[in-house]
């Protein structure tokens, strides 16, 4: 079993008049000039160099970092490498109120933490860079520097299933879907 | 309690085993057969890299419904585009898996021209707006590439069934609005996630009315709706299109039964509907051609998997036919398919347009993808007819979106222009 807690210090994707970046699309997460890359180690230097502000995020990334977004996170296409950028640079999870549909698979197909809390629009203010918060994949209980407590939602069962097995892939063979 | 269309889709293809009997409804996960898998010349390599990583050399479920359409950089003009689009061609050729290649064009109106997909069937892609299946009332879904590369070997794969939004189109659509302006209507009612991670069903007699090229402008933009896909179910028109394409009759449209349920229940009303344009740098920051005419024009794209149909061309056609549009202007047309370009050909609009002054490309994706045709340079203001603007995507110059028939004016003009007449 994986760990089910996950903790890390957080970046709040704010635009640069510091409200909370609704719609960031895949194009701004990893871009179409980089889509030739299929190499994992060489995504991560891109995560978000298309969005203002945030253009030097993955010299700031630490392994274990949580992202926090708005809404719709991960709009657009459907390339994989806005997922892979953030595994490859060690990005703990990333939690945002909503998410682009394709995107939601392809994170949790790939086994990638995304964590969806409600009304994240009103309370982000709450959080500053640098914070620590503990995630509970199984009860969606989020803990902000140890102290104040939101309620995100848990995971979906097969969203569980196959970040416990690692990928869809590991996830199809214990169901002898392959 | 009655169905959606989603859900009898979803459960038709249901391969859990209790799945015939359990009703599959909004919010189940099912494991879903796949009538069609495939993958592109991006994402494509990646798909073969996954496949071979977890599954070696073993054979995928059925190469017959397995295929790769390449339609982004076509042919590849770039070292890496080359290079991944032969890693797909070898290991398609050893797996006995059918490519269209770089001179077929886009990828899901190859699936409808070659009978790919059909009413009520199931089809999966690494092109995120391959839900523009919706316009023939089949399910289609863009994936990553992991994903795909498992639905290569497994056949089928997990879905949540959506929930439906129902968006019943009130007034007909009159000249010189065309599907593309009903579309902007329809994202600038919903916004950018306004149907996120549901299904939309479009009722109403300008939908019904709708040929093929519009409802695949309409489906097209569900993805900058945030939606799944927006279903419409088929006329006896499409029905007959598809019949002759798959060269099957087994199939049937599928309905949503009366009482189906719905999230939402939204009207739009187009009675007074005049030509909108998107303005950068989002697909949904839509307003009237009208706000925003008289802005200058350096580049127009027509084009893409929203608007590439002949009848698009055509509109343009009427549009500029015996005028030259205005010196300093780039215009480009990018054909949807090697069948498009045909017809264009082979019915005198290539001659028509070329003698206009636009540049005719040969079919594909274009600009959207970072492709051949369409990028913006610095300063650049751009009038596109594909589904995209974002800031950044085609360049740092701005883009517009809009219908080929106000993407015509302002080729003629160098303007944005509000266009006259009953041009259809």
């Amino acid at each position: 079993m994986k760990r089910t807690k996950i903790t890390g210090r957080i970046w709040v994707l704010t635009t640069p008049s510091g409200k909370l970046y609704d719609d960031i699309d895949t194009d701004m997460i990893f871009h179409n000039r980089y889509l030739a890359i299929t190499d994992l180690d060489k995504m991560g230097q891109y995560s978000l160099d298309n969005l203002k502000g945030w253009e030097d995020f993955a010299k700031k990334a630490q392994p274990g970092d949580i992202l926090l977004a708005g809404k719709n996170f991960g709009a657009g296409s459907s390339r994989q490498q806005a997922v892979d950028c953030f595994r490859a640079l060690g990005v703990g999870a990333i939690v945002a109120e909503s998410y682009g549909a394709i995107y939601k698979r392809n994170a949790i197909n790939s086994g990638f933490p995304i964590v969806v809390l409600p009304n994240l629009t009103q309370i982000y203010g709450q959080y500053k860079n640098g914070d620590q918060v503990e995630i509970d994949l199984e009860t969606g209980q989020l803990m902000l520097n140890v102290e104040q407590r939101f309620q995100a939602e848990p995971f979906s069962r097969v969203q569980m299933d196959i970040y416990q097995a690692g990928n869809l892939f590991a996830y199809g063979k214990t169901l002898g879907q392959d | 309690m009655g169905r959606t269309i989603i859900e009898k889709i979803m459960q038709a293809h249901s391969d859990d085993p209790a799945g015939a009997s359990a009703p599959v409804k909004a919010g189940d996960i099912v494991w879903m057969r796949l009538d069609a898998r495939t993958a592109r010349d991006f994402g494509g390599a990646n798909v073969v890299k996954n496949y071979r990583a977890h599954y070696g050399d073993a054979p995928v479920d059925d190469p017959n419904k397995t295929f790769f359409t390449f339609d982004l950089v076509t042919p590849a003009n770039n070292i890496p585009y080359a290079v991944n689009q032969q890693i797909c061609r070898d290991w398609a050729k050893a797996q006995g898996v059918k490519v269209f290649d770089v001179d077929m064009g886009i990828g899901s109106h190859v699936a409808m021209e070659y009978g790919l997909a059909w009413p009520g069937s199931t089809f999966v892609g690494t092109d995120s707006h391959l839900n523009i299946l919706g316009a023939i009332g089949a399910f289609g879904q863009g994936m990553g590439d992991q994903d795909i590369a498992f639905a290569f070997k497994a056949g089928k794969t997990w879905f949540e069934v959506p929930y439906t939004i129902k968006v019943t189109i009130k007034g007909e659509l009159k000249a010189p609005c065309t599907p593309k302006d009903l579309t902007l209507a329809c994202l600038r009612r919903l916004g950018a996630s306004g149907a996120l991670g549901q299904a939309v069903e479009f009722y109403g007699p300008a939908i019904d009315a709708l040929d093929l090229p519009g409802r695949i402008t309409l489906a097209s933009m569900m993805t900058e709706m945030g939606g799944i896909i927006g279903l419409i179910p088929p006329s006896e028109e499409v029905l007959a299109y598809c019949r002759g394409r798959t060269g099957r009759d087994t199939f049937t449209a599928i309905h949503a039964d009366p009482d189906a349920s719905y999230t939402e229940e939204i009207e739009i009303d187009i009675s007074n509907l005049e030509p909108l344009i998107a303005c950068p740098p989002k697909p949904d920051n839509v307003k009237t051609v009208r706000e925003v005419a008289g802005t200058r024009v350096d580049s127009v794209f027509v084009g893409s998997c929203t608007n590439g149909r002949y009848e698009d061309f055509a509109a343009i056609a009427q549009v500029v036919k015996g005028q030259r549009i205005k010196p300093g202007v780039v215009a480009s047309l990018v054909p949807a398919t090697r069948e498009v370009y045909a017809r264009m050909l082979h019915e005198g609009l290539l001659e028509t347009l070329f003698e206009a002054g636009f540049i005719v490309s040969n079919p594909g994706c274009g600009g959207c993808a970072s492709g051949h045709i369409g990028m913006v340079g610095e300063g650049e203001v751009q009038i596109s007819t594909s589904n995209r603007n974002f800031a950044g995507k085609q360049g740092p110059g701005d883009i517009y979106l809009a219908s080929p028939v106000v993407a015509a004016w302002a080729a003629l003009t160098g303007e944005l222009t509000v266009p006259k007449g009953g041009i259809q």
